[in-house]
């Protein structure tokens, strides 16, 4: 084995000193996380965190599945009475509101906290605490919504609750403070995800890799990360002020005292657009990954690739007024939004060409993964392209907030990430469990849900180009729109169908799927150069990284670094752009207070919703559990 | 007045339901037209990109070739003509995206270069329903109505665009693109009809409960129908010409209807629902909901919030003998 070594004047246990028939067993105890209820609440282990959150985040997508099937059921006949206004506004409000907030965002960062640390080939991901506080504030958040959805109070003026409508004058009641809280917990716990992943990749890469060498995953997850970084904090602001205006009686929406309703639209669309490219860059993500594995060959254009993600993430906060083309804005400056939006199809376009390359000169091998990107191609391609159109301010200002819209939001959407995350369930299971899928059922789900979508959200551009409008409850007989709005409501049923089946496979397979062993697929990149699942120190030893395709380039013997504690957490802090050794740094070991911190600021959220008394007496008690949590434990430096 | 014979005229149309009634597909405007074909220029190219694309990526995947051996061994010949195809592909993108940014930008000229017209209306949104003010130099000429605009037939209409309450939308697909009805601004737009007939239109921006049922309709006229229609709807409601209707503007007078409801000629003066002085020469009733006759009427007064849950009409309790009287008067106000 070739290793390199890293001395240190530690007198600690170091990898060196221990047998390597023993090791793995001692670096897992000192990396374990406990038995029981309270080890079970208490781990920082990104693997344990990443699996909770994955489950979770297809949890809020399941419910807000049963809110579109709820939707498609009221809409498949005209003039029906199945479900009244009240109800449907807030049906389609929860839909929106769990796919973006609760599904979108989450899943992809879900995604990165399993994945990142093992790409990069560290053993834990970077600040593993917040870790565990942000899954839990992202848990309890959604629980919070779907708790007063089901009591009849939940949120119904849209996934974006322009005001006036959901300021105080038009929403009395709780229902719009429930919609904003909810956009609170999100941001917390996105934003903690997002500074974890980007110190895990800045600081914690194995030794050897360079910038050149971070998988294309790795990077679209980085560049999505700032995306996160700089777009958040706009609709914090903006559901910070509803909050206040309905709370606490300021102004900041209320034209009638000097305030402006359009100051909400621009706040929210600030974030808001970034957002779909923030659902949209961890699928992108999945592609290139399974794109290389599947292709037999490494992804044409890395740096091309690269610096489209980057070109996308800049240009995404450029483009929001395009969601504004109709209340009235200057000409030019509406120009200039038209122009900036159809530009970013440019760096959308080069990905896509990238990957058609890469299979164009490689010798595909259709698994399901990548059935789901040639999916993916399909549909997203196809809502991209209806994006241009709405890019242009004049066929806007027809198409607007019609159930076109719709159909190209949900092309793009279900397009971009969820036919790519699918995939990437099917390619990453066997390392989350040991076990493979079953082909045969993946095969299926993939036919029926391409099928049952194009069904479902076709007809959607014709039913808006025939004037539907978006949000409402029903539609009368004579606007023609029946027969479209039935196929719709068939083929989003035989979507919802295609999921049972993934479903039933997930469950067959968790427990009696083919054994999967540590690299099914031949893969190149470091999360598959341990066992499936990984040992909870991720590695026996610290890899070494000479190539971009590491499994691919070294495939007799792994190169390694080794001097690493045995009995104690530490990782191997490496410098950002060379990746050289630079410090061995101690990681936290599992905490309850994560979970205290994170009950405490639940309840200091929901309680503020009905009293501003719930912070002036909750913030005592948040700075107790966060001293807690920080409290020094005498360690030593190591460096 | 609008005559009943046009009335009748325009029914098999409003029946029919499809042509021209409320789609961005059957353009009966100028500007609706002018979108249309840009409409039609977009869909066409970008569907030819898509076809492109699919077409390239199924050739990729069909294309014969030998297994690779060693995934890193790859052939810079190959490399190199790909990175000229992806090149080449970028190009055509972005020159694709020019070239859309300037026809869009074309038409967007075309279309709000001017915002000049002769008749101007003001349109000012409701939760869920449109009052209409037909402004006129002479105040005593300017006349307002509710859920209904008519217009002359090539003439361009200027709209200027208010809230009362939350944002709606103003949109009438035949005849023009939709714009934003918002509080504390005024927005302008302009419809233009080519030809006589009965246009739909829906509020297109999300605004609470009843945001399903706030429709309008706009029926274009020849300019001397038109010119009748404005002399009729200046005039105040002419006093009720039979015992029923006489007892049904009794009961509309002593009843809650008065506080919200003006009837021009009558006490009546209410401002925060629909104007009713010419109610029966309108074709629909709740703003779209329901066509204007003597059962949607009797049924809509009986229970409004069964028809229209939410609306911010409430249920006035009458005897079972007012009803018919009331619908009657209603009727007869033309
Ligand atoms: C079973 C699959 C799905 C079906 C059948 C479906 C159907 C629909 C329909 C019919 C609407 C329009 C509701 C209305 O305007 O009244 C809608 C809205 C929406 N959908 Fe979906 N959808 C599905 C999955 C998704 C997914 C996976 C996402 C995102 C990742 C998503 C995001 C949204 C958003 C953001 C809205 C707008 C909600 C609003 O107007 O506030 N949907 N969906
Ligand atoms: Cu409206």
């Amino acid at each position: 084995m070739s290793e390199t070594v890293l001395r240190s004047p530690s007198k600690e246990a170091l990898d060196t000193d221990v047998k390597d028939g023993e090791l793995p067993a001692r670096l897992a105890a000192t990396w374990g996380t406990a038995a029981g209820l309270i080890g079970a609440l208490s781990t920082v282990d990104h693997k344990i965190i990443g699996r909770r959150y994955i489950i979770t985040g297809f949890f809020f997508l399941f419910l807000g599945g049963l809110a579109a099937v709820a939707i498609r059921l009221q809409l498949a006949r005209p003039d029906n009475t199945l479900i009244g206004p009240d109800l449907y506004d807030q049906i389609f409000t929860m839909h929106g509101t769990t796919m973006m907030f609760l599904f979108g965002v989450p899943i992809g960062e879900a995604m990165a906290v399993y994945l990142v640390p093992l790409m990069v080939g560290t053993r834990n991901i970077a600040f593993p605490r917040l870790n565990a506080f942000s899954y839990y504030v992202y848990l309890f958040g959604g629980l919070m919504i779907w708790i007063a959805f089901a009591l009849n109070i939940g949120p119904d003026n849209g996934w974006f609750s322009y005001v006036p409508l959901a300021g105080p004058e038009f929403s009395p009641g709780k229902r719009a403070d429930f919609w904003a809280q909810m956009v609170t917990f999100t941001e917390v716990s996105a934003l903690a995800v997002a500074v974890e992943i980007i110190i895990t990749v800045l600081k914690l890469r194995a030794p050897g890799m360079t910038l050149d060498r971070i998988p294309l995953f790795v990077w679209a997850m980085f560049v999505n990360a700032f995306l996160i970084i700089f777009a958040m904090p706009a609709v914090m602001l903006g559901s910070t002020m509803l909050i206040l205006d309905r709370l606490l009686d300021t102004h900041f929406f209320n034209q009638a005292e000097g305030g402006d309703p359009l100051l909400w639209q621009h706040l929210f669309w600030f974030f808001g657009h970034p957002e779909v490219y923030i659902i949209f860059l961890p699928g992108t993500a999945f592609v290139s990954a399974i794109v290389a594995t599947f292709a037999r060959r490494p992804v044409f254009g890395y740096s091309a690739v690269v610096l489209s993600l980057i070109a996308t993430g800049f240009l995404s906060f450029g483009l929001w007024v395009h969601h504004m083309f109709t209340t009235g804005l200057p000409q030019l400056g509406a120009t200039f939004f038209t122009a900036s939006s159809m530009m970013i199809a440019i760096p959308s376009g080069i990905q896509i060409f990238c990957w058609i390359a890469t299979l164009w000169d490689g010798k595909p091998v259709y698994r399901t993964p990548l059935l789901f990107v040639l999916g993916f191609f399909f549909i997203f391609v196809a809502g991209g392209l209806s994006g241009i159109m709405l890019a242009s301010v004049p066929i806007d200002t027809q198409v607007h907030d019609t159930y076109f819209v719709v159909a190209h939001f949900h092309y793009v959407l279900i397009g971009g990430a969820v036919f790519p995350l699918i995939g990437a369930i099917y390619y990453w299971f066997p390392k989350f469990t040991g076990r493979m899928l079953r082909e045969g059922l993946g095969r299926w789900h993939f036919w029926l849900a391409l099928i049952g979508f194009n069904i479902a959200f076709f007809p959607m551009h014709i039913s808006g180009l025939r004037g539907m409008p978006r949000r409402v409850y029903t539609y009368p007989a004579e606007m023609g729109w029946d027969a479209l709005n039935l196929v719709s409501t068939l083929g989003a049923t035989l979507f919802v169908a295609s999921f049972l089946v993934f479903l039933y496979n997930v469950v067959v397979s968790s427990r009696g799927g083919e054994i999967a062993g540590d690299n099914p697929w031949d893969a190149s990149t470091l999360e598959w150069a341990t066992t499936s699942p990984p040992p909870p120190h991720n590695f026996d030893h610290v890899p070494f990284v000479t190539s971009r395709e590491l499994l691919w380039a070294e495939r007799q013997t792994l190169p390694v670094v080794a001097g690493l504690a045995v009995d104690k957490r530490e990782v191997l802090v490496t410098t950002t752009t060379q990746a050289l050794p630079d410090l061995k740094e101690s990681s936290p070991d599992p905490t309850i207070w994560p979970l205290i911190s994170a009950i405490v600021v639940t309840a200091i959220f929901i309680g503020s919703i009905f009293t501003p008394w719930a912070v002036a007496w909750g913030a005592p008690v948040a700075s107790f559990v966060i001293i807690a949590w920080f409290w020094p434990k005498s360690t030593e430096e190591n460096v | 007045m609008l005559d009943r014979r046009s009335v009748l005229l325009l029914l098999p149309l409003i029946l029919a339901g499809c042509a021209g009634w409320q789609s961005v597909l059957d353009p009966e405007g100028p500007r609706a037209d002018l979108l249309a074909n840009l409409f039609w220029v977009f869909t066409a190219i970008v569907a030819a990109v898509w076809l492109m694309t699919m077409a390239v990526l199924v050739l990729a995947l069909l294309r014969r070739r030998a297994a690779r051996a060693d995934p890193l061994v790859l052939e810079p010949e190959a490399e190199r003509s790909m990175a000229r195809a992806v090149g080449a592909a970028a190009a055509l993108t972005a020159a694709i995206v020019v070239a859309l940014t300037l026809v869009s930008y074309g038409a967007q000229r075309a279309l709000f270069d001017s915002h000049e017209a002769e008749l101007t209306l003001l349109v000012k949104g409701h939760q869920w329903w449109w009052e209409v003010t037909y402004e006129d130099a002479q105040p005593s000429r300017s006349f307002t109505t509710a859920n209904e605009i008519h217009v002359p037939v090539g003439e361009p209409v200027l709209l200027k665009l208010r809230s009362s309450d939350v944002i709606h939308s103003f949109w009438v697909p035949s005849l023009a693109g939709k714009m934003d009805l918002i509080p504390g601004r005024e927005n302008l737009l302009i419809i233009e009809a080519t030809r006589e007939g009965v246009y739909r239109g829906q509020c297109a921006e999300f605004c609470g409960w009843q945001h399903a049922h706030m429709a309008m309709t706009v029926v274009a006229h020849s300019a001397e129908d038109f010119e009748r229609w404005r002399e009729s709807q200046i005039s105040a409601a002419k006093p009720p010409d039979n015992p029923v209707r006489k007892r049904g503007m009794e009961i509309f007078l002593t009843r809650p209807c008065v506080m919200c409801h003006q009837i021009r000629g009558t006490p009546a003066a209410g401002r925060v629902a629909p104007d009713l002085t010419h109610f029966g020469s309108r074709l629909h009733l709740a703003a779209g909901t329901l066509a204007n006759n003597r059962g949607n009427l009797a049924a809509w007064i009986i229970d409004p919030q069964g028809i229209k849950p939410g609306a911010h009409m409430p249920l006035v309790k009458l005897g079972a003998e007012e009803i018919e009287p009331l619908v009657s008067y209603l009727e007869g106000l033309r």
